[in-house]
């Protein structure tokens, strides 16, 4: 089977460049000024072609939050965002901490047949902090990564073996870095708004203090670990430093973090809800910055769709998450790329070979020989995000009414296209 | 005339609402006061006291208020609600609003509940309180004792004392009083002070003396005593040492300062039973103002909502 993509411009790590591109048998073939082959043929004429997409940071809710999200609605929302992989968190019900989920994961992704769905397993058994899940059977059954995501490993004892027990396996330990004690029921950033409105605020200390310990495990033990959705300026910081004396800490963060403040809670508008919280125009800067300088190495979305009945309550009984699969790509070229901060080699890089790099998956980069893993946009068009028309059963964002620019048109897994707009 | 259906709080609500506001309140208190007849004002029109927190003195002011006025009024308080059957807030709004009545005064321990409640019903809702968000009735009427002493806010000090962090009434004392011309000057521990509140307008003091030096209103705010338990500061003893208000502060303070609380208070913890009981109290008088500024509230969103709705 044979697929030709003929006159896009084309996102390669350098630049871009105009020219077609064939796959056959899920693979890219030739990569040419001018292909001419008698097959099926997308004519991407003033459309860009990037590697596809990844998000290496998404929540599906199967099994056991149906209602939330599920692999099925889950990945057809991802390939209407662009994205050809993600990675799914393991906070379903039950936890993803064992061999079983990690199988039924990947056998109902392989029946939906979209996107390719990369299961994480939990650290620890129930995400409870307190003994270490299968990891190496997780492994074996394919799980990408492990993370107790919504919450930090609070002993320090645990998270040390977990990391150097899952480093045989060759998995890293994504890190959502929240510190129980001190969040201390906070359900937005601490400042001026969170005074204002009244709802109860965590400091940025309740994240950095985690991602410390983590930067300090994994300078003391050698080994890799992965910062999960950054939102503080200091956070990028410890980052950073730690970086540039060589530890091996990767970073993440997310569409919410580097287009929005605090200014959005005032109106307690429970879609603004997010964990950890929009912060202030310092953070949000800095973390541009961070993804400029490849201190923070990932765009992700964190994608945590919910149901109405989630968020149509009192703030503080709110769900945290916000639906953000579909909206990634057009916010990031409109806030990161249009406004001249990012190439679109280095947006391309970000949210495809970075994630790929950091999770040694199969993807990131546009060669010859490389997996077809395709995302066709249209820079020029603009549109209003309507989350009313969102595929996926979250209709929970913050970004309802935002104009962008930036429309996925199709995408493209393994030579076979999965989603097209037309 | 009001510009809204709610009165949420009082950020949004401007310097001639307010004074409307007041001065309505200060016509209604003669008749309180004289016992004669308050009108039938609000005669046909239901009331609903929808209380998810206790409250003996909010509850009891909106109650009278209401009656007073010569509406039907139905208390809910969340031990008898739909509550604990799990029914949403907004459920209950609708439902209440099925039965056809006017006005709900809501006290929630959640912040914004009301904005969501009101964004979800046909009545008026009346914020008594929200969390650590506002309490505009409450600001409203040490706004009207202030001025009924002083006879304008503008150009006043005052100094609110104690936990300003957990404090819906100095929030939207702040947001009220700014907008009228006045000075608030806050002291607390920092353990009690909520971050970037100078941000929101606030004078942040460095002692209780910078506080109270030539205010003309001095107010205490009733210190939760659980608030010890979770840390905030090592005991009830050491709180009231350096944060209770004593007699010999009120040399610092404008010679015809008054002295508010808004209840209940902890005696000899915020204040000395002194200053409490003494000339120069109003806390007392602060319940009665209450009462009417409660009545002028409904009587002026009747107006809105014969005009608007």
């Amino acid at each position: 089977m044979k697929l030709l993509i003929k006159n896009g411009t084309v996102v390669f790590p350098d630049g871009t460049k105009k020219c077609d591109i064939l796959t056959e048998n899920g693979k890219i073939t030739r990569i040419a000024d001018k292909i001419n082959e008698n097959c099926d043929t997308i004519n991407a004429q003033g459309k860009h072609v990037f590697p596809g997409l990844i998000d290496m940071h998404v929540h599906l809710r199967e099994p056991g939050f149906e209602g939330k999200e599920d692999i099925e609605s889950g990945s057809k929302a991802a390939v209407a965002g662009g994205f050809t992989q993600v990675c799914c968190m393991p906070n379903t019900n039950p936890v993803c901490d064992n061999a079983v989920v990690v199988t039924y994961i990947k056998h109902r992704a392989a029946e939906v047949n979209l996107c390719k769905v990369n299961p994480i397993g939990s650290i620890t058994r129930g995400e409870k902090g307190e003994e270490l899940s299968d990891i190496g059977k997780m492994a074996a059954a394919g799980a990408v990564a492990l993370s107790d995501d919504g919450k930090s490993v609070m002993d320090s004892k645990i998270m040390c073996l977990a990391m150097q027990y899952a480093n045989d396996f060759n998995l890293i330990c994504l890190a959502h870095c929240e510190d129980a004690n001190l969040v201390d029921g906070g359900v937005v950033n601490e400042g001026k708004n969170s005074t204002l409105t009244g709802l109860k605020g965590s400091i940025r200390a309740t994240e950095d203090i985690m991602i410390a310990r983590e930067i300090c495990l994994s300078e003391s033990l050698s080994i890799p670990v992965h910062i999960c959705h950054v939102s503080t300026y200091s956070g990028v910081q410890l980052i950073r430093e730690a970086k540039a004396r060589g530890v091996k800490v990767t970073a993440e963060s997310c569409p919410h973090y580097f287009s929005l403040t605090d200014d959005i809670i005032t109106n307690f508008d429970t879609n603004t809800k997010v964990n950890p919280p929009v912060r202030e125009e310092v953070d949000r800067l800095a973390v541009i910055k961070g993804l400029k300088d490849g201190t923070i190495d990932c765009i992700v979305t964190d994608h945590a769709p919910h149901s109405l009945k989630d968020k149509q309550v009192e703030y503080n009984l709110a769900a945290f998450g916000i639906s953000g699969i579909e909206t990634s790509f057009a916010l990031s070229y409109t806030k990161l790329v249009k406004t001249g901060i990012l190439t679109l080699a280095e947006l391309a890089d970000r949210m495809s070979a970075a994630p790929a790099r950091v999770l040694h998956l199969d993807g990131g980069e546009i060669k010859e020989g490389g997996t077809a893993d395709l995302t066709i946009a249209d820079l020029n068009e603009k549109y209003v995000i309507d989350s009313s028309k969102f595929i996926s059963k979250g209709k929970n964002t913050p970004f309802n009414g935002t104009e962008v620019y930036g429309k996925i048109n199709y995408t493209i897994v393994g030579g076979e296209v999965k989603y097209s707009n037309n | 005339m009001l510009k809204s259906k709610d009165l949420l709080g009082l950020l949004h609500t401007d310097a001639q609402e307010i004074t409307e506001i007041l001065d309505k309140a200060a016509h209604l208190k003669t008749f309180l006061c004289g016992k004669s007849k308050c009108g039938d004002s609000l005669k046909g029109s239901t009331l609903i006291t929808l209380f998810y927190e206790n409250s003996t003195r909010t509850r009891t002011s909106f109650e009278l208020a209401g009656k007073y006025l010569g509406a039907n009024e139905v208390n809910i308080s969340a031990s008898s609600s739909s509550v604990q059957k799990g029914e949403t807030l907004i459920d209950t709004g609708k439902t209440l609003d099925a039965m056809k009545i006017d006005y709900i005064a809501m006290r929630h321990p959640m912040s914004g509940a009301p904005y969501l409640l009101a964004k979800n019903v046909k009545a008026s809702v009346l914020n008594a309180g929200d969390g650590m968000n506002e309490h505009p009735t409450q600001a409203l009427l040490d706004m009207f004792t202030l001025r009924e002493h002083f006879g304008t806010l503008k150009g006043l000090k005052v100094a609110i004392l104690g936990d300003i962090k957990h404090s819906r009434v100095a929030k939207s004392n702040l947001f009220g009083l700014s907008k009228m011309g006045a000075e608030v000057w806050f002291y607390a521990p920092a353990t009690l002070m909520p971050k970037d509140i100078d941000k929101l307008g606030a004078h942040v003091a460095r002692s209780m003396e910078e506080a109270i030096d030539g205010a003309d209103g001095v107010m205490g705010l009733r210190i939760q005593l659980e608030r010890q338990q979770g840390g905030l500061f090592p005991s009830l003893s050491e709180y009231s040492k350096f944060y209770g208000v004593k007699d010999a502060m009120l040399k610092y303070a404008s010679k015809d300062a008054i002295i508010l609380h808004p209840g209940p208070v902890n005696r000899g913890i915020e204040l000395t039973p002194s200053l409490i009981d003494g000339q120069t109290s109003r806390i007392e008088e602060q319940v009665t103002n209450g009462v009417a500024v409660r009545m002028a509230i409904l009587t002026l969103l009747k107006e809105y909502r014969e005009n608007n709705l």
